[in-house]
């Protein structure tokens, strides 16, 4: 299925795919510090398992972005 | 090596300043090797010694920064009491090996900026340098 990445047309050759399963797929350590905008909505952490992504989907993700200075 | 904007240097100081007594943070971009713009972020921390961005503001400046021609640079957060250096948490929570990550640091009397590359836990200074604005910086 072809479906936009961070603004970029990709072709994943899947049928099916969770968030989870992109991830995955897109080599992203540490999954549970990246936060998912499926379609401009942003995707709960916990629902990156059951959120399916479908072909002409638009996803974005980024890390998450935090420190402190002690 | 980050060239910067010296426009784009004495917006982040300032943002730096006018947070206080907060961390604040904010995202820098590029064009053509060039820092360009700067994207002021909300610490959902409110706090001196921490900073986490909003997610929908992440996605709303990366999504600008496509439409402008623009490339993620840096991450910039401030230190108000500590030096212009990564701290355990900071080295933890730098994720994205893709970037840079800049400090400033209001600890003296004069700002220090400094940037730093964060793989794998390692740290390693990388020279950043404000230049003189040239046609395309971006206002945000």
């Amino acid at each position: 299925m072809r479906i936009k990445i961070n603004g970029e047309a990709e072709d994943i050759e899947a049928e099916k795919l969770t968030v989870i399963d992109l991830l995955r797929l897109k080599n992203v350590e540490s999954p549970e510090m990246v936060s998912v905008q499926l379609n401009g909505d942003i995707i709960e952490r916990q629902d990156y398992e059951t959120t399916g992504i479908s072909a002409d989907d638009e996803l974005d993700f980024l890390y998450f972005m935090g420190g402190g200075s002690l | 090596m980050i060239k910067l904007n010296r426009s784009v240097h004495d917006a982040i100081v300032a943002h730096a300043q006018r947070g206080l007594p907060h961390e604040v943070c904010g995202y820098l971009a590029e064009k053509d090797g060039r820092v360009t713009a700067h994207y002021e972020m909300t610490n959902t921390d409110a706090a001196a010694d921490h900073f986490s961005m909003k997610p929908a503001e992440q996605f709303q400046a990366a999504r600008d920064m496509r439409d402008k021609g623009l490339k993620l640079k840096a991450v910039y957060h401030s230190h108000p009491e500590t030096p212009a250096r990564p701290s355990v948490e900071d080295i933890k929570l730098a994720l994205d090996p893709a970037i840079s990550y800049v400090i400033i640091s209001l600890a003296a009397t004069d700002p220090a900026i400094k940037s730093f590359f964060i793989r794998d836990g390692e740290v390693s200074v990388e020279q950043i340098t404000p230049v003189d604005d040239q046609e395309n910086t971006e206002m945000t």
